[in-house]
């Protein structure tokens, strides 16, 4: 099968550099060794927690961070071989939302300036017509067409979010990369994006690469979620697979972590603290932190591999020595 | 029970470049002690300007008293002398921030902050103050306290500047400890040991304010809750009732618009539009403009926080509301 994006074995490493001379004295392993596929239309989701190397894997996507190692194909050319300009022209089908509202939105522009930027950097569109463009973009996000001629210091958190994806949208791009778009929002903001997201995914067959760390909301919106430890990929698969039967350990431990209404679970929590992604501990990299640990696990670092009784059409992977036991 | 903490018609102005605002317009609830007690809602709705009147922490003079008392285990904390008050903060009302790196000081070991946090308000030998910061640390689960009482806090982990936060929130046993979004700043594993910890260092007779804008949090920790929008509270009650069926219908909204872990919904409800500016307040219900029930009556006249059995909600269909079964979040 073709697939959208297809990423194989990436690694982005960054360098420590110390003394006057610079030289490197180590390595952040940030992103250690990640495959991921995503097809036309699709929702992934890529979970984890803060250090874990989601967002360096969707910069990566986008050449922001420096690849050490491994494959991206988008729409079947290799983003890592092409030159500058070939990459600006595949950027504008591989788009990025932040999750920054405040950050994301240059105050000195207006948001018609802000929304149609790309489309007039690409030749795509007049000058004349970008108010036209402007409008058209802000009401396909739920904002005032009247918008177009403010700046984004009078919006909201919420609708500074919705003008980013009206930015992203404009250059019609097939896959979305979206960074914990509604992390920075209230809640009952927070749903208003979320069924945005719906809809204009709905409306144009739109891919989503969602990060986030935030179950609640990839529940709602992924139809395949893989769950990121240091640097690794640990589980994948559907999500209602990964949430609701959950194999690997830290997996587990991230929902019952997730606080929520209803009868007293059983909670684990976990002992200690992620460790730095600069020396992972040898073997599984949870096991530092793992109630199910056994020394075998220092040993052998356990591969993705498809958990048993996993059945479906999309494989349900886990990376955990026992998973079949605990 | 007596109260712990009485406020009453709390209203706190604030100027700003485009004018006046009411940041906080006649907020009154009881803590008693030993309870949990969550303030939520939403950013801007006032909930941490109401926590740092108990402390008399709001900045002046951008921010102004109006009315309103604030009574602590007998006295009005707004009127108190500023030595007095000081003898409280930290003494008998503690608080734990939601950034630590922002409330402990940058340029002191955290042993030296601890010591001097003991000092302030007793007379403690030193040697004396620094064993027990240690052990403090110990008990908050730093896994080499001698160690971190040598470090700045930069050196520590967020989830390790939290626990120092919350050791230096318990060492003078206070009465009532104010804990602001305190893991807002930390990831959910992480969140789950603090809660835990929270949890199990407290002396059972002290209370704690828990200030937070997750409602799971709120499920979790809190006996009782209030619920605060545009600057008001708008519901006050147990927090399995005010679960199973919201009086206001902030509450149920709010309740609505998180995603459920257990099942996709095909879509969120969330509510339209967003809440008020505190610069010029709506007339009548300050959330009719936004509310699925609201009728002539909420466009005209401000609806007041009445006694609904056991609970308080501030509209005018709460009687109704408590009396009919709605649907369930």
């Amino acid at each position: 099968m073709k697939f959208l994006l297809d990423v194989s074995h990436l690694k982005t490493w960054f360098p420590i550099r110390r003394g006057i001379l610079a030289r490197t004295a180590g390595f952040v392993r940030a992103v250690d060794g990640v495959s991921l596929q995503i097809q036309a239309g699709e929702t992934v989701a890529l979970v984890g927690e803060s250090g874990c190397g989601k967002t360096t894997l969707a910069r990566s996507l986008l050449r922001l961070d420096p690849v050490l190692s491994g494959e991206i194909y988008f729409e079947g050319q290799n983003i890592l071989a092409l030159t500058e300009r070939r990459l600006r022209e595949v950027r504008r089908r591989l788009q990025i939302v932040f999750q920054d509202p405040f950050a994301a939105l240059n105050p000195r522009m207006s948001v018609a300036d802000i929304v149609t930027e790309g489309l007039l950097e690409h030749g795509l569109i007049a000058a004349r017509e970008k108010f036209d463009a402007a409008r058209r973009l802000l009401s396909e996000v739920g904002l005032a067409p009247e918008a177009a001629e403010r700046y984004p210091h009078e919006f909201s958190g919420g609708q500074r979010q919705r003008i980013s994806i009206a930015r992203a949208l404009a250059l019609r791009p097939r896959l979305l990369v979206c960074d914990e778009p509604v992390s920075a929002l209230d809640v009952s903001v927070q749903a208003q994006i979320l069924n945005l997201l719906v809809d204009l995914r709905e409306r144009h067959g739109l891919a989503y690469l969602f990060i986030s760390h935030d179950l609640r909301v990839v529940r709602h919106l992924a139809h395949r979620t893989a769950v990121m430890y240091l640097g690794r990929i640990v589980e994948e698969g559907t999500t209602s697979a990964v949430l609701e039967r959950p194999r690997h350990p830290y997996t587990r431990a991230l929902l019952s972590a997730v606080p929520r209404p209803g009868p007293k679970r059983e909670r684990i929590v976990l002992s200690g603290e992620v460790p730095s992604p600069v020396s992972p501990p040898a073997g599984c990299r949870f096991r530092t932190r793992c109630p199910f640990a056994t020394p075998a696990c220092a040993e052998i670092e356990p591969a993705l591999e498809v958990a048993s009784g996993s059945d479906g059409v999309i494989p349900h992977r886990v990376a955990c020595l026992r998973h079949r036991e605990i | 029970m007596a109260a712990l903490l009485e406020i009453r018609e709390l209203t706190v102005d604030f100027t700003s470049d485009e004018g006046p605002l009411r940041a906080v317009d006649g907020v009154t609830f009881d803590i008693h002690p030993g309870e949990i007690f969550g303030l939520v809602g939403e950013s801007g709705c006032g909930k941490t300007v109401t926590a740092l009147s108990i402390l008399r922490l709001i900045p002046s003079p951008a921010g102004r008293f109006v009315s309103g008392r604030i009574v602590f285990q007998g006295r009005n904390l707004l009127e108190l002398p500023i030595p007095e008050m000081r003898a409280i903060r930290g003494r008998s009302i503690s608080m734990i921030f939601q950034e630590p790196m922002t409330a402990l000081s940058p340029l002191h070991r955290v042993g030296w902050q601890l010591v001097e946090a003991i000092r302030l308000h007793q007379s403690v030998p030193r040697r004396q103050a620094w064993q027990r910061s240690a052990e403090w640390l110990r008990r908050v689960g730093l896994p080499d306290p001698e160690r971190a009482m040598l470090a700045y806090p930069f050196q520590l982990s967020g989830g390790m500047r939290q626990r120092v936060m919350i050791a230096m929130a318990m060492l003078l046993d206070p009465a009532l400890i104010i804990a602001d979004e305190p893991t807002t700043a930390v990831d959910v594993t992480i969140q789950a040991q603090i809660f835990e910890l929270m949890r199990a260092v407290r002396r059972p007779e002290a209370a704690l304010l828990l200030i937070t804008h997750d409602l799971g949090v709120v499920w979790e920790m809190c006996s009782r809750m209030a619920v605060m929008y545009a600057g008001e509270i708008v519901e006050i009650g147990a927090v399995p009732q005010v679960f199973s069926r919201p009086l206001h219908p902030y509450t149920e909204a709010l309740l609505q618009a998180i995603p459920s872990l257990d099942a996709p919904q095909p879509r969120l409800r969330p509510v339209a539009g967003s809440p008020p500016s505190p610069r010029c307040f709506p007339p009548g219900c300050r959330f009719h403009d936004r509310c699925r029930y609201a009728f002539e009556r909420c466009r005209r006249e401000h609806p007041p926080l009445s006694a609904v059995q056991e609970r308080q909600a501030r509209c005018f269909l709460a009687e109704e509301r408590a009396k009919t079964s709605h649907e369930k979040p």
